[in-house]
């Protein structure tokens, strides 16, 4: 079911498993028929980890939406409610709890916080007089999920807001957990490199969780040979770049969640003769999207450029695979040829799917106004016209393009100008206000807490010695200019992800690997929060001697979010012949430009 | 070598023994032994005494009296009084609780106590019609609880707290009148009985299961028998020896582990009896792990030191420290709570210092009422659940003010604090951003509070204003101001619905001026634009959107002719397309300046002009634009005339 995690460097289904035993030990604790009502946000995350099956072997037999008032009937011995630890998730089970004791007491009720149980959390059951109703009360540490082979994610929405917004550390200390479970399993990680304020307390908390457990020592060999933890604020600016890999795209256009994405069915009605095109599917059509599919796994980091000649390519391997049936003749070759058509049809079917997805998004991506808009982000990124009123945002704003779109060229404009001149930043505000509706200042205001939009203080533009620094536009990079299309098919460098612009996060990764952050001192000191080093001492015997041309491994550990193409940044960093670094990703939540900005609006009505 | 082998007896043919004093007993003992009833518990363990047991004087001074001792003779426990007439015997057992003794006393009636420690006589009920002492009996501890087997002429009994039951061993041959002997094995798991018949039954001691019977012909009472096994064998067998003879009973091996006196419980022993730095040794030349072994010895020592109350609290959290360090596996908070269970408050906050664990150092802190320690402790440990219970623990604890002050101080608490009052109480967040003089934030506060609490136009206005008021005093005057239009436009849209009808609230400002235009108010809408400065050139797509959505054309039209467009004329082209009118769009995009010139041509489908302005612009991004554009058969003859100025251009 899950064998594409265990095909990386790091075999990842270690964990899936132990989460997975963790699992069924709670659902064996509660013996007999059981219901588990669930908090919605949960259902799309444990999804990746078990399926209705798993639940069914333990005697799983309701499952319920967690909501007010009375719970659905259900003949069960057992209810159980998985939820986070949220306070106005407890009233809604003290009402449940309440409505069935009154029906008559026969059943028995558990709850299951994910990821931690909480005490603030029981106080309030306790005080709605419903906590001694529940027999078990445990914690189901499930911090990172496995969601390929080399990407773990918290699947925390909020963690971004609170953490650069409202100080609230919850998300990081689940983060530290969550390491300090990965480091049970793969052992002590010996290096501890990071960026940013929430960085350096993820580092202590691991190092004072370590410090909690020093009676265990941890005899595993290590796996990971360093952890480089990066706040997602120390790089504002590469989310807000539409990402232009095949998966970015997707993710861009019709939002992947929990590696399921939604489209519009149209394009994969079947083709069937003379159904004469009546019965169109009105669902959208959901499709997993990870490396268990072979192609999918080969096109998606690729620029989207580069995608179509790979279908096509593959069209052709396909159709002379099928071809090969006509020369088929002996018993033994026609025997040899249906054994391979299972496989066959399954790389027709993912090719249609694939092909499909790509009209869609070159739909998209041939489109006047998105031509436009990403003709201003790529001057942008490169420091063109940055300090002043752009005029293709001003049109969007006239012309009421969404307001999402709109915040992030804005932001963006910022990011690249190390702030806007009060002036432009009061005119786009107005603009904003004015044609969206007043109630936005709040969520102007949280993007000029977080940064993302700012005036520029002391007059002086960083960015462009960041960007020439750390080489984060194409032009920096190579002065003759490729033409974009032939960096796109046969990239050297990881800004084919942006067509151009190479994302910060990914370059400070490159950079820490070869020749070292000491290269990059005076950047580093103008990018937020401290950076730092820590080592976690091993015992001898657990000391690793790298052989000649072994690569390192790097987990890479995005707070507040990353995006599709910075990993398919750094998975192309791996794949480098003389790379000598292969990267596990791990972040608080998969994540592209509008989800983020979007998590930051507030809406007051 | 003579010296070595002299002491040495043989046994048998190949094993030799010898004899010597380990150690001479350190009890000091009037009686000698043979006057005592004695009893010894295995591996080493306790010794129970009973002195004179068969005094008939019964005068309260020479009671009979249980005294425990060491094996090296130390007294453990000498306090024992046996409250009954006379003690006939007695039984020493273990369970996990401890070693427990069992006595039968003169009046036949059986007592006992779960505990040598743990002084509390249990006596157990009467056996029916029991005149003399039964002729065997024995302790049988099931599932932690001990019982009484006893065997009295053909019947065995089983007494436990409540009740004595008569019970039958499975498959035991008929014909017996008495029980002789009965022993119990180690593990308690396994009993043989021996009978008159001279039949051994051995089975399992929940008298269930019979594992094998041996007819021995003897019919005497053995003098002993003992069940018997080799170490981490799995064979059992029982021993039963006469006066000259030795018989060994065995059954059919079976796979059931035979424990043994672990080292935990030898070092538990020691420990005990307080003879620290022994077990320590033990356990560093068994190279025991440190979480089970050295670790284990310290934090009990501490547990006793910190019950020394003529040592200073420095001194003790000092020696404490010292001892132990950063041993793994030793919970300073445990040794901090036995302090504080000793009334050392003091003690116990200087070693929850060394307790690395937050979670185990707050409770202890909170249990003793140093709230505001535990609350730095929580807040360090990053633990935000933790710093959730402590402060609302402080909450409880302080009054308000107290509580703000101790907020103020502590930055992580005071954000989580916020989080918590945003979504459970309104007012006490208002309070909060009150006393930091956060003005910004009382603003967005006050915006909030206008959409949320307020329904009635003049409640929203008020709210807004002191949201404006806080935004002055923020020196945020863009929020200020931009609050201040609010206001302004949120007065203006109720009088519009007053005076017009249909929906203006919440609509923005420029939805409510392209509302007035699409309503056909088009004065009211370019006073609005007008009071609000909105910039012409929004202005200008607002009113081409607005008049193409009515397909106004002609007040389109003269719209274009007003004045010269800030937007160009190409948006004109796109939006009469968009609403598929081509007429209307040729019209402008006559009027469309040079540079947009072709796209406007190619937009009404004007290829063939569109070409020729590219051929003129000489400009190559053009001439491909308009090649891509060239389709269908007609434009055949066009493609052909941009080729030929290609070329041109390139002999050029």
């Amino acid at each position: 079911m899950a064998a594409h995690l265990s095909y990386g460097r790091v075999n990842l289904n270690v964990l899936r498993e132990a989460v997975r035993r963790e699992l069924r030990e709670f659902l064996d604790k509660c013996a007999g028929s059981k219901a588990i009502v669930w908090d919605e946000y949960l259902t799309g995350p444990f999804g990746l980890i078990a399926q209705y099956s798993l639940l069914k072997e333990h005697e799983v037999e309701k499952m319920f939406t967690l909501k007010g008032n009375r719970l659905p009937a259900a003949d069960v011995k057992n209810i159980i409610f998985f939820v986070r630890p949220r306070l106005e998730l407890m009233d809604i089970i003290a009402e449940n709890v309440l409505s069935e004791d009154r029906r008559g007491p026969t059943r028995d009720f558990h709850i299951l916080f994910v990821p931690r149980r909480s005490l603030l959390c029981e106080q309030r059951l306790k005080d709605l007089g419903v906590l001694g109703s529940f027999i078990h009360r445990e914690e189901y540490s499930l911090d990172l999920i496995p969601f390929d082979g080399d990407l773990l994610s918290m699947e925390s929405e909020g963690a971004f807001k609170e953490c650069y917004l409202e100080g609230d550390q919850t998300s990081l200390y689940h983060a530290a957990k969550g390491l300090m479970t990965l480091q049970a399993l793969y052992g002590t990680i010996p290096q501890i490199f990071g960026k940013g304020e929430c960085a350096r307390q993820v580092a202590n908390m691991m190092i004072r969780m370590k410090r909690e457990f020093t009676g265990s020592q941890n005899s595993i060999f290590p796996v990971f040979d360093n952890l480089l933890l990066l706040d997602r604020n120390v790089d504002l600016l590469t989310p807000l770049a539409t990402q232009l890999t095949y998966e970015g795209l997707i993710d861009e256009i019709y939002g992947i969640q929990n590696s399921y994405v939604k489209l519009p069915p149209e394009k994969f009605a079947p083709k069937k003769q003379g159904d004469g095109g009546k019965d169109l599917p009105t669902e959208a059509k959901k499709l997993q999207l990870n490396s268990a599919e072979e192609l999918y796994a080969e096109i998606r980091d690729k620029n989207f450029n580069a995608v179509g000649s790979v279908l096509s390519k593959k069209a052709k391997i396909i159709s002379a695979a099928f071809e090969e049936r006509h020369n088929a003749k002996t018993v033994g070759e026609i025997k040899q040829f249906v054994s391979q058509l299972p496989h066959m049809q399954a790389a027709r079917g993912s090719l249609a799917n694939h092909t499909s997805i790509a009209e869609l998004i070159k739909d998209v991506t041939t489109s006047e106004d998105f031509f436009d808009k990403l003709t201003v982000e790529q001057e942008f990124m490169s420091g063109i016209d940055t300090d002043k009123v752009n005029n293709y945002i001003e049109d969007c704003i006239a012309q009421k393009h969404s307001l999402i779109k709109v915040l992030r060229l804005v932001c963006l404009q910022s990011v690249c100008n190390s702030g806007l001149k009060q002036k432009v930043l009061d005119y786009y505000k107005r603009e904003i206000l004015q044609t969206y509706g007043y109630e936005h200042i709040l969520t102007l205001h949280n993007l000029e807490k977080a940064g993302l939009l700012k005036p520029q203080t002391g007059g002086r533009n960083n960015y462009p010695t960041i960007r020439k620094t750390l080489r984060l536009w194409m032009d920096d990079v190579n002065e003759q200019g490729f033409c974009s299309l032939i960096i796109s098919q046969n990239p050297t460098d990881i800004s084919y992800v942006y067509s151009g612009y190479a994302p910060l996060s990914v370059r400070l990764a490159q950079l820490l690997s070869r020749p070292g952050w000491r290269s990059i001192e005076e950047v580093l000191r103008i990018l937020p929060g401290p950076h730092f080093e820590e080592r976690q001492p091993l015992p001898t015997g657990l000391q690793k001697k790298r052989q000649p041309g072994e690569n390192r491994v790097t987990l890479i550990f995005f707070l507040g979010g990353v995006t599709f193409a910075e990993i398919a940044a750094l998975r192309f960093l791996s794949q480098l012949e003389d790379g000598g670094t292969e990267y596990v990703i791990a972040t608080t939540k998969l994540m592209n430009g509008t989800s983020w900005i979007e998590a930051l609006m507030e809406k007051p009505f | 070598m003579d010296c070595y082998t002299a002491n040495w007896n043989p046994l048998g043919d190949s094993a030799f023994y010898r004899k010597y004093e380990l150690y001479s007993m350190d009890w000091d003992l009037k009686e000698e032994l043979r006057d005592c009833l004695v009893a010894a518990a295995p591996y080493g363990g306790p010794i129970a005494l009973l002195r004179n047991p068969w005094r008939k004087e019964k005068a309260a001074s020479v009671r009979p009296v249980l005294d425990i001792y060491s094996a090296s003779g130390m007294p453990l426990a000498s306090l024992l009084e046996v409250l009954q007439n006379r003690v006939l015997d007695a039984r020493i057992f273990h369970t996990e609780f401890g070693s427990g003794v069992a006595i039968l006393t003169g009046a036949h009636r059986f007592t006992l106590s779960a505990n040598v420690g743990d002084l509390k006589l249990r006596r157990m009920p009467e056996v029916p019609g029991l005149q003399s002492a039964p002729s065997c009996w024995t302790v049988l501890c099931q599932d932690r609880v001990a019982h009484i087997l006893l065997a009295v002429g053909p019947d065995l009994y089983l007494l436990d707290h409540a009740a004595c039951s008569a019970v039958t061993p499975p498959g035991l041959a008929p014909g017996v009148s008495s029980f002789l002997q009965m022993a119990v094995s180690f593990t308690y798991r396994h009993l043989a009985l021996f009978t008159d018949t001279g039949y051994i039954w051995m089975g399992t001691a929940s008298l269930k299961e019979k594992l094998c019977e041996f007819n021995c012909n003897i019919r005497a009472p053995p003098k002993q028998m003992v069940w018997c096994s080799r170490p981490r064998s799995k064979e059992r067998a029982v021993v039963v020896a006469w006066e000259r003879r030795l018989m060994v009973v065995g059954d059919a091996p079976e796979s059931i582990q035979y424990k043994q006196l672990t080292i935990q419980v030898l070092l538990d022993r020691l420990v005990l009896r307080r003879l620290y730095p022994l077990a320590i040794q033990i356990c560093e030349y068994l190279r025991l792990p440190e979480v089970q072994g050295v670790s284990r010895i310290l934090a009990h020592w501490a547990c006793y030191k910190v019950q020394q109350k003529d040592v200073s609290d420095e001194d003790v959290a000092r020696a404490i420290n010292q001892k132990l360090g950063d041993t793994p596996g030793v919970s300073y908070s445990d040794i901090a709570a036995r302090a504080y269970g000793c009334g050392r408050t003091e003690l116990a906050i200087k070693l929850l210092e060394y307790e690395p664990r937050s979670g185990e150092q707050v409770p202890l802190l909170l249990k003793m009422k140093r709230s505001k320690l535990a609350l730095s402790k929580a807040i360090e440990s990053g633990d935000t659940d933790l710093v959730f219970t402590v402060l609302l623990h402080l909450k409880n604890e302080l009054n308000r003010g107290d509580f703000f002050m101790t907020l103020r101080n502590q930055p992580m608490a005071l954000s989580l604090y916020r989080q918590f009052c945003k979504h459970q109480e309104l007012e006490t967040l208002k309070d909060l951003y009150n006393q930091d003089d956060n003005h910004q934030e009382l603003g967005s506060f006050h915006i909030r509070a206008s959409y949320a609490a307020e329904e009635r136009i003049e409640g929203r206005v008020a709210a807004l204003q002191t949201a404006a008021d806080a935004f002055y005093k923020a020196k945020n005057e863009f929020a200020a101001k931009a609050t201040e239009d609010q206001m302004r436009l949120l007065r203006l849209q109720r009088r519009l619905e007053d005076e017009l009808g249909g929906q203006f609230l919440d609509l923005s400002l420029h939805d409510t001026v392209t509302t007035l235009i699409l309503g056909g108010h088009n004065k009211r809408a370019e006073q609005l634009a007008r009071d609000f400065r909105i910039p012409d050139k929004r202005l200008w797509w607002l009113k081409l959107t607005a008049l193409a959505d009515l397909e106004d054309w002609e007040e389109l039209e003269k719209f274009s002719k007003s004045k010269k467009s800030p937007i160009g004329y190409l948006p004109f082209v796109e939006i009469c397309m968009k609403q598929h009118n081509k007429y209307e769009a040729k019209k402008y995009a006559s009027r469309v300046g040079p540079e947009q010139k072709v796209k406007a041509l190619l937009l009404v489908g004007d290829v063939a002009q569109a070409a020729d302005v590219a051929i003129e612009h000489r400009n190559e991004a053009e001439l491909s634009l308009v090649l891509s554009h060239c389709t269908g058969a007609t434009d055949g003859a066009t493609a052909d005339k941009i080729q030929r100025a290609r070329a041109q251009a390139q002999k050029k």
